[in-house]
């Protein structure tokens, strides 16, 4: 297989100064009770970046990301080491509130999973567990977070409907709505597009790119050209075999521009992972 | 099917295929039971509906209808007893809900599973306790203590207008619709949170990480994610323990207190049919047996209409969760 190329418009903006770091990931290792998942992850994130996490299944790249809005607190027994900065502040520190985090973090799941409930309903219960009551500001919230998810066209009409009658690539956007409209600093995202067609997967790449002038994004996906057509930044993370214990633990092998991964990659592993050669 | 391998078929083998004694006993043996079910519940309906002609027949509409139930002036209303039923029974229903529904998000979304189990096989051993067992506990030992407590609140709403007709005096022995209601919600507790749990422990993961994703907090999380999937299901558990709860014959018929009356006053004495039935049905002759055959099939039929509303407002969540 050939090297994939790497679009003009992506390798323009690679070039380009980095926004303001985001996350500082320090030797980050995450457990699941013994089990060691990830080990010695070290990367930033920058601002209005999108940034892509490569690798085979297994690899860690899901188990990072969670680590980022600490969505692994509610698997019991996770248990993450080293450090990692948000904004500046520790983002495992005793006194910070998950919650709080997840409020600033958003994310957006593989399976598309909207609540039960109508599609209006499903987009304001996000500001509605932040306090906001009043009718016409949940209005304004609904009619801004549908449009930026470019769906407000396809539903305003029946915004009473139950979530759940709308096609997937519908309703992973409606997701996609459901976080923007906390108006979240970063947005995580985990294979959104795996469960989709090549047009409802094309139309939520045409959005990352929309709104990654407001938002940080940082997706995980296992389809490579994906991460050459929407992201600035690529890590390649593998998966390190122990013969004695037989387990498996993730590694991030590289990261960098995402031009320089697909192009230029400094390890062989990532050439040959990117090539089709392994993986 | 005897012609395997290649050179047993010349052509193209064959595309059908007789099914195996098994197939075919097994669909007997479901179409069997599936009909006995039907034929056993018409046989009950038509033979109580049949000995109870007579009951029908002398007492007529307003007979029937009315409060008065006096074996010896062959009066047979049934109010008194449909009404200290479904008294006694909504009493239950507002006590155990908020419990159960409390105990099986606990068992669900709080506790680890660890520690969730041994609580899960306590609560349903609860269940299988004999009713007679609660009915003698309550008469025992929980209406006696009630006696001074019932007659405390009864003194302190004197007076009050709307409390003063629900809990107002003079204390009985400590029997009462009142006394009935809490042996019966401690009765149907158990099976409701164990329906209740079941249901709600079917909540996708995926949903409830959605909602903690926005920065829910495990309540806001419980609300937003846990409850519309649950809501039909836990609807449905209530009215199951609402019907066990109108059906219990021993635990209400020992507790209630045996008076067929009418009355606002939830600390006085009742009735309930199960329980008339149980203690007259054996020195029951004539009119008054037909009258007691006749209850049972009022029971039989609120139950019945109970089922369906459950059923209707389950399906009918069910539909609205899949978005028609």
């Amino acid at each position: 297989m050939a090297k994939l190329e790497v679009p003009e418009t992506v390798k323009d903006k690679a070039a380009a100064e980095p926004g303001n770091p985001v996350f500082d990931v320090r030797d980050v290792s995450t457990y699941y009770g013994n089990f060691k998942a990830v080990k010695n992850v070290s990367l930033t994130i920058h601002e209005n970046e999108v940034t892509a996490f490569i690798g085979p299944s297994g690899c860690g790249k899901t188990t990072v990301l969670r680590t980022l809005n600490r969505m692994n607190d509610l698997i019991p027994g996770a248990r993450v080491e080293g450090d990692i900065t948000y904004r500046g502040q520790s983002l495992y520190a005793k006194q910070v509130s998950p919650t709080a985090v997840r409020r600033r973090i958003g994310m957006v799941f593989q399976k598309a999973n909207p609540f039960p409930k109508s599609i209006y309903d499903n987009v304001a219960y996000g500001p509605r567990i932040n306090g906001i009551r009043k009718k016409s500001d949940l209005d304004g919230i609904v009619e801004r977070s549908l449009k930026q998810a470019a769906l407000w066209d396809e539903v305003k009409n029946r915004l009473n409907k139950s979530a759940l009658g709308m096609s997937g690539g519908q309703q992973q956007r409606l997701c996609i709505a459901r976080t923007l409209a906390v108006e979240p600093d970063v947005v995580l995202m985990d294979e959104p597009c795996s469960a989709l067609d090549p047009i409802a997967t094309g139309r939520i790449e045409d959005l990352m790119q929309e709104i990654k002038s407001q938002y940080t994004i940082v997706i995980v996906t296992h389809n490579m050209q994906q991460a050459t057509r929407v992201s600035d930044r690529t890590a390649f993370y593998s998966v390190e075999r122990n013969e004695e214990s037989d387990t498996r633990t993730g590694v991030l092998v590289e990261y960098d521009q995402t031009a320089k991964i697909f192009e230029n990659p400094s390890n062989p592993l990532t050439g040959d992972y990117v090539t089709g050669r392994m993986g | 099917m005897t012609q395997t391998g290649p050179a047993a078929t010349a052509g193209p083998s064959p595309l059908t295929e007789r099914r195996g004694f098994g197939d075919r006993g097994f669909q007997a043996l479901a179409l069997i039971a599936g009909l006995l079910v039907l034929v056993v519940l018409v046989l009950i309906a038509v033979s109580t509906a049949q000995q109870s002609v007579s009951w029908f027949s002398t007492s007529g509409l307003n007979g029937i209808f009315s409060t008065h139930w006096d074996p010896a002036s062959n009066r047979f209303g049934a109010m008194a007893f449909v009404y200290g039923t479904v008294i006694s029974s909504v009493i239950a229903i507002i006590i155990a809900v908020p419990i159960s529904i409390g105990v099986s998000l606990l068992l669900t979304q709080v506790v680890p599973g660890k520690i969730a189990r041994p609580i899960v096989y306590v609560i349903d051993l609860l269940a299988v306790v004999p009713s007679v067992v609660w009915g003698l506990w309550g008469i025992l030992v929980l209406a006696p203590w009630l006696q001074g407590i019932y007659g405390s609140i009864s003194s302190g709403v004197n007076g009050i207008p709307v409390l003063d007709s629900l809990f107002g005096g003079p204390s009985t022995d400590g029997s009462s619709f009142f006394t009935a209601g809490i042996v019966l919600a401690i009765m149907v507790t158990p099976i409701i949170t164990s329906l209740a749990r079941e249901v709600i422990a079917t909540v996708p993961a995926i949903d409830k990480e959605g909602a903690y994703a926005l920065g829910a907090t495990r309540w806001e999380m419980i609300r937003g994610a846990v409850w519309p999937h649950s809501q039909g299901g836990v609807v449905g558990a209530v009215l199951v323990g609402f019907g066990r709860a109108m059906g219990e014959t021993m635990a209400a018929a020992l507790v209630i207190g045996a008076s067929a009356q009418v009355t606002s006053h939830l600390f006085y004495t009742g009735y309930s049919i199960p329980a008339v039935i149980a203690n007259q049905f054996g020195e029951a002759a004539g009119t008054m047996r037909s009258a007691l055959i006749g209850l049972g099939l009022f029971l039989f039929a609120i139950t019945i209409v109970i089922n369906l509303v459950a059923r209707g407002i389950v399906e009918r969540s069910a539909r609205r969760a899949r978005g028609a």
